[in-house]
Formats: structure tokens, sequence, C-alpha cells
């Protein structure tokens, strides 16, 4: 025990104290506060610039009816015909200009609006046409004789109430939720597995590289050796992960502070806003409720569990990799069946967990070990049957002893080893040394 | 004597590859073992086995008259034939770490590596790192590092390659002394001169087998052929050449010496005395040199090795 905290300590220290990963440490955080920053500058200077809207209303009514709402900003033109106000407007270098003709009745008027645009988005043109609509339904409303107050207070609304078959209410942000939950948690596993199994297998290709692995081996046992590396390695990966959430934090509000841009979105101001933009809030809220109507427990257990035997299983693979092969370049043949089985895994949840959580691809998928971790974590917001978790974790857990072995007796004899890239066979053969 | 280390009838397979067919060693306490032998022969598996690297597949070690286990791990120092520090790490950090690998405490390890440092007259490269430093001066360090703890057995494996001559015989009188003050060591080398100055047994292995094994004088007395350098200044060099010739079977010299018209080697039959050659020499001559032939390990080596 001794010497695995030993060679644990080392690693560790060693990994926190390389300039590599102490900069990736703070520049990765810098970079992505960074990109948060521009995404809400560039959102802020787009909803700051005004859109003129040059109207020429000869209908009398509409113009005062339409709403100047924050970016959009209506302007009446006054009494000119078509072709004098494009001019007009286009030397106003204006964003679009609305020219409303007079009819009798409220659809004619409708069908002869004309709007006029270089590049109109989306949204204002929506913006534009529902408020018209409202404004000419009510006029048309008013000729006939038809009081809206009336029409309004009988219209009936209709909001589905969701719930499971097992009574748990869900809203339609919760398959949402679920989907970018499940596909976050398994990229999470995704890029840990890769970014550190690959630092795993850099240390013992550099301890074999550099002779010192035969000095080490006698006086510890190669298991010691292989074991202390991986929980040496995973440590720092823990540090490096946990000082990338802190700094990306501590980045994003110094950010904010310093160009008083804000870079998140704050929950709570949207609720507050509900009464004034009640669309955007209630999505708001709903994204809340279904963020909290996932099985938040069993998610933080499985992930634990799913985190740690994926990883093990993953890294244990590396460590014997990188004791095979005397370099990086030799590496590659080794680990292109890997990245192949992981990508596998990433795309078998993300194709097929959004289409059928509990279909047979998926649930096959989450019982094979190499990809369960992965798939897994996307099914689990889903909700999968408990038995169905413990049996995948059973097999996982056992397929981790079985790997570790075997990467203990490939580590053991491959560490010693130097000059050609063993093939398969010879892989093979040395488990029975 | 005791023996510190008895191997017996190891064997060791590694497929269908014969690593080691049933060797046995006894290396008795205090002594300098030389463990020779050609590539391949062998000698670093054996020496793995007994750093418990690798575990043989039949056969037992005994170090100290134990049974061979994890406890003995500190009581050896192993320096490999291909060996390496790690090239980020500060000297002084990875030397206390290796020295805490073989289970001293950090204080100890400490103000040991700085007696050895000063000795070796190394302290400033406490901070530095590896690349800093040239190859023979990192091996000056996986020296220390191996005999650091005071092992009781030290296995060297060609511990003077990447020397130069001055630090070559720094290192040389520095094994000495640990064996003086106790400890036995194993020798691994293909350097035949210095296992001529220093081991006092040797063991040679070929081809998985042990051939050869035995005090290195033994050994030496075995191989000896009975053969003599003369050279002499005679009057008559011609007639007593022929009377030489006729008498023991002559050879060409494979020796200089000066002052002399007669000059060459003779190798003596069992029922032949060297006391008669002396005379016969003397008779009419001036005898300028008389010396036995003994092998060399080198020749010993060779001998060994090619008729195996």
């Amino acid at each position: 025990m001794g010497n695995f905290t030993l060679i644990t300590s080392r690693e560790y220290l060693n990994k926190i104290t390389n300039k590599t990963f102490i900069l990736s440490t703070l520049l990765t955080p810098l970079f992505i506060a960074g990109i948060f920053l521009l995404i809400g500058w560039l959102t802020s200077v787009n909803n700051e610039s005004v859109k003129n809207i040059s109207v020429v209303d000869n209908t009398g009514y509409i113009y005062e009816k339409l709403n100047s709402s924050g970016t959009i900003k209506y302007e009446l033109l006054g009494d000119f015909s078509i072709d004098e106000a494009r001019e007009i407007s286009n030397a106003k270098s204006d964003y679009a200009l609305l020219y409303i003709n007079d009819f009798e009745s409220p659809k004619a008027i409708a069908d002869s609006i004309k709007f006029i645009s270089e590049d109109a988005t989306l949204t204002v043109i929506n913006n534009i046409e529902s408020q018209l609509e409202n404004i000419l339904t009510n006029e048309n409303f008013k000729i006939n004789n038809i009081d809206i107050n009336q029409i309004n207070k009988r219209k009936v609304y209709v909001d589905l109430s969701q719930e499971t078959f097992e009574g748990e209410k869900t809203t339609k942000a919760d398959g949402l939720i679920k989907l970018i939950f499940g596909f976050i948690l398994g990229m999470m596993l995704y890029m840990f597995i890769f970014i550190y199994g690959s630092m795993i297998m850099m240390s013992v290709i550099e301890e074999k590289t550099n002779r010192i692995i035969e000095i080490v081996i006698s006086s510890v046992k190669p298991f010691q050796s292989m074991t202390g590396k991986i929980v040496g390695v995973s440590l720092a990966g823990l540090t490096q992960f946990v000082m990338w959430g802190i700094l990306i934090s501590v980045f994003s509000s110094l950010f904010s502070y310093f160009f008083g841009i804000t870079t998140t979105y704050e929950n709570t101001e949207l609720i507050l806003n509900a009464s004034e933009d009640s669309e955007i809030s209630s999505a708001a809220l709903g994204m809340i409720s279904a963020f909290m109507n996932l099985p938040l427990l069993n998610i933080m257990i499985a992930f634990v569990f799913y985190f740690l035997g994926g990883y093990l299983l993953y890294s244990s693979i590396f460590a014997a990799i990188g004791a095979a092969v005397d370099n990086q370049t030799d590496a590659q043949q080794f680990l292109m069946p890997i990245t192949i089985i992981l990508i596998v895994a990433l795309y078998v949840g993300m194709l097929t967990v959004p289409e059928d959580p509990n279909g047979i691809v998926a649930q096959i998928f989450s019982f094979i070990p190499l990809t369960s971790p992965v798939v897994m974590m996307m099914r689990i917001p889903h909700g999968v049957p408990l038995f169905e978790q413990i049996l995948s974790l059973l097999i996982l857990f056992v397929s981790v002893i079985l790997v570790i072995w075997i990467a203990a007796k490939i580590y053991r004899i491959g560490i010693l080893m130097y000059g050609k890239k063993p093939s398969y066979k010879e892989l093979i053969k040395w488990l029975k040394y | 004597m005791n023996n510190l280390l008895v191997a017996n009838s190891i064997s060791k397979q590694f497929g269908n590859f014969t690593a080691l067919n049933n060797v046995s060693i006894n290396i008795p306490e205090g002594s300098i073992f030389g463990l020779l032998g050609p590539n391949g022969a062998g000698k670093t598996t054996l020496i793995r086995i007994i750093n418990q690297i690798t575990a043989p597949d039949t056969g037992t070690v005994l170090f100290n008259n134990e049974s061979l286990n994890s406890n003995h791990i500190k009581d050896i120092g192993y320096l490999p034939e291909e060996r390496g520090l790690y090239p980020k790490m500060k000297i002084g950090e990875q030397a206390i770490y290796l020295a805490q690998l073989k289970g001293m405490d950090r204080q100890s390890a400490r103000s040991e590596l700085k007696k050895w440092f000063d000795k070796f007259e190394i302290s400033d490269w406490w901070n530095k790192k590896v690349t800093e430093l040239s190859k023979g001066m990192a091996q000056k360090v996986q020296f220390i590092v191996t005999v650091l703890h005071k092992p009781k057995l030290l296995i060297f494996d060609e511990p003077f390659s990447g020397f130069d001559p001055i630090n070559a015989n720094l290192i040389k009188d520095e094994i000495l002394q640990l064996n003086k003050d106790g400890a036995t060591v194993i020798f691994s080398t293909h350097r035949m001169e210095s296992v001529e100055e220093l081991c006092e047994y040797i063991t040679l292995i070929n081809k998985s087998n042990k051939i050869l094994d035995g005090k290195l004088d033994d050994i030496k007395r075995n191989f000896k052929t009975n053969t003599f350098e003369i050279a002499v200044n005679s009057l008559e060099s011609q007639v007593l050449k022929k009377e030489l010739e006729s008498k023991y079977q002559t050879m060409t010299p494979t020796f200089r010496t000066i002052g002399d018209n007669l000059r060459m080697n003779i190798k003596l039959k069992s029922n032949q005395s060297s006391d008669e050659l002396i005379n016969l020499l003397n008779k009419n001559s001036k005898l300028i040199h008389f010396k036995e032939v003994v092998p060399t390990a080198n020749e010993i080596f060779i001998n060994s090795v090619e008729n195996d």
C-alpha cells in the first residue's frame, strides 16, 4: 500500500506540475469563457441595433396600433406614393418599408400590404405579420358587429397535462431536457476517457522509453505500478475538471463584470419577468420543472458508477497499449478499435435514444461493457428500469476486473519488451507467460 | 562459507523460447560474482528472477537461506543495463522517490543522498533535470540510487558503460569499497578485463544453460594448457632451437621481449616438468623471459562458448 501511494502521488504531482497541464487547465476555461463572452457580445450588439421600419398608412388606423417593441421601431412616413416612399425609406437606410393601401374590407387591405426590405429576418416578419393579423381581424370583427371581448371570454385554451404511466408529471420540455442532459453526460464520459486515458498511455510509454521502468518494477509489482499510474492520472484529471468548472464561472463573471455583458441568462430573472413576456418565461419555467422532473438521484448514482466502471475499463486498456508499444505512432494501431467502439457508443446513443430510449438497439448496447457507460448515461434521464441498470453495471464491473487482469499481464510483459511492435497474436501469447 | 543467494534449477520459458534451462548458482556472501555469457544467453532473465520482476517456471531462489519474497526487495540494489530516469523530474526529487520505493523514509533518503552527492561532488545537480545532464552524469545518479539503501546484494548490469575512464574508475572503486563493507556483488558484463580485475567467482551461461562456474582461479587452473613463453639470448641459438623442437611441442611466440635471439611458446606434455625446461634453457644461454601462459577470462569465455 505504501508503494501504491508513492506511485500515485508521484504521478499526480508530476502531472499537475507539468507546464502543459497547467496551461491547459488555465487556458481552456479562458477560451470557453471567451467564447461565452463573444456570443454574449454578439447577441447584445444584435439586440441593441434598432430596426427602423417606415410605415405609409393610408387606412389611418393601423399605424397607431403597431407596437414598437424593443428593437423594432415603426415610424410614420406621411402621404406618399409607393415609389416615393421607397426612395425616401432607402435614403434613410431603413430596415424596411411597410406600405399599406386603403380598401373597404380588411381582407383586401391585407392582400395589398407591401413589405420592402433587403434582408428581413423571419422573427421580424413573424412579428409584423402577427400584429397586422390582430389589427385587421379586430377591425373585421368590428365591421361585422362582433364583440371581441365576448369572443375572448368564450375562447377555450388547451394545454395537455402529460404524465407517464407511473403517474409522474411531464411536460413538453421534458423530452428535450432529457435528451440534452443525457447527451451532456455521455459526452463528458467520452471526453474524460479519451483525454485522461491517453494521458495514462503516454505516461506508461514515457517510463518505458526512458528505461526507468526496470528500476521501478525491481521495487514494486508491475500491477502496483500500473494501478498507481491509473489512479494518479485520474486524480489529476478530476482536479483539472474541477478547476475547469471553477475557472469557467470565475472567468465568466469577471468578463461580465468588466465588460458589462451577461454571459448567462439567469433563470430567476426570467421567472420575475413572467408577467411581462409570458411566452419566454413559461418556456423557462417548463425547462426548470422538466429538469426537476428528471430522476436526478438515479442519474447521480448511475453516473458515479458508470463513470468509475467505464473509466477503469478504458484506462486499463490504455495502460496495456502503452506498455505494448515503444512510441505513440505504434499505439495508433491499437487505439483505432477503441476509438471506433467509443464513437459507435456515442452514435448509438445519439441516434437511437431520442427515437426510442428503451428500444432493442439501445438496450443491447447498454449491456455491452465497452459501450454501456456512454449509452446508459444517455438513456437514464428517460428512465431505465432498475434491474436493467443493475444487470448492466454487474456486467460492466465483472468486465472491469477481467480487463484489469488482462491489462496487468500485458503490462507486465510489455514494459520490458523493446523493439518491434507486437501483433495481436503476440499479445494473446503474452497472456500465457 | 554462507551463500547469500542460492538459485536451484531455475527454468524459464517464454512461449516456445527457453530463456533459462535448469540453471543453478550459488553466490557466497561477501563475494564479487561475475555473471557472464554472450548476448541473449539468459543473464538478464536470471537477474530479473532474482529481482522478482519475473517468476521462474520451476526452481527456487533462496536469499539468506529464506525463500525469496517481497521483503527482500529492500535488500537488493539493481542497476539494469538499460537504465534511465524521469526526464522532467528534478534529480534530487526522483532520487528520493526511487529510494522511498525501496523502503527508505524521506528524511534518511535525503540525508544519505546528500552524502553521496557530496562524495561525487554533484551537489549542485539536486534541482536540475535529467535533460540538463550528460549521459555519464545521469549514470552517476543511477549508481547512487542503486546503492543508496545499503542493500546486502548489489546487482550491476554493465555498470561501466557510458562512463569515461576516470569515472569508470571512480565507480569501480566505490563498488570495491561497498564490497569491502560487506555487500555481495553480482556483476554482469562483457568487459572481461573488469571481470579479471574484480570477480572472485564466475558463472558462464550460454544458450540458456550454465556451462561453467566456480572460483575464477580454479577455472583458470583447469583451463591452462601447460604452455610457457620462453626467450633466451643464446650463443648457439640454432642448436638450442633444434633441441627444443625435438623434445617439446613448440609454437610461434605470442609475446614480445627485447635482447633475445630465440623466442617461442612451448607446450609441456604431462610427463615433462618445467624445471627440466629451465635447466635446459640455462645451460648455454641467458634466460630473458620465462612465463607460464595462464588463460585470461576473455580466452576462457571465448573457448567455452565456442566449444559449447
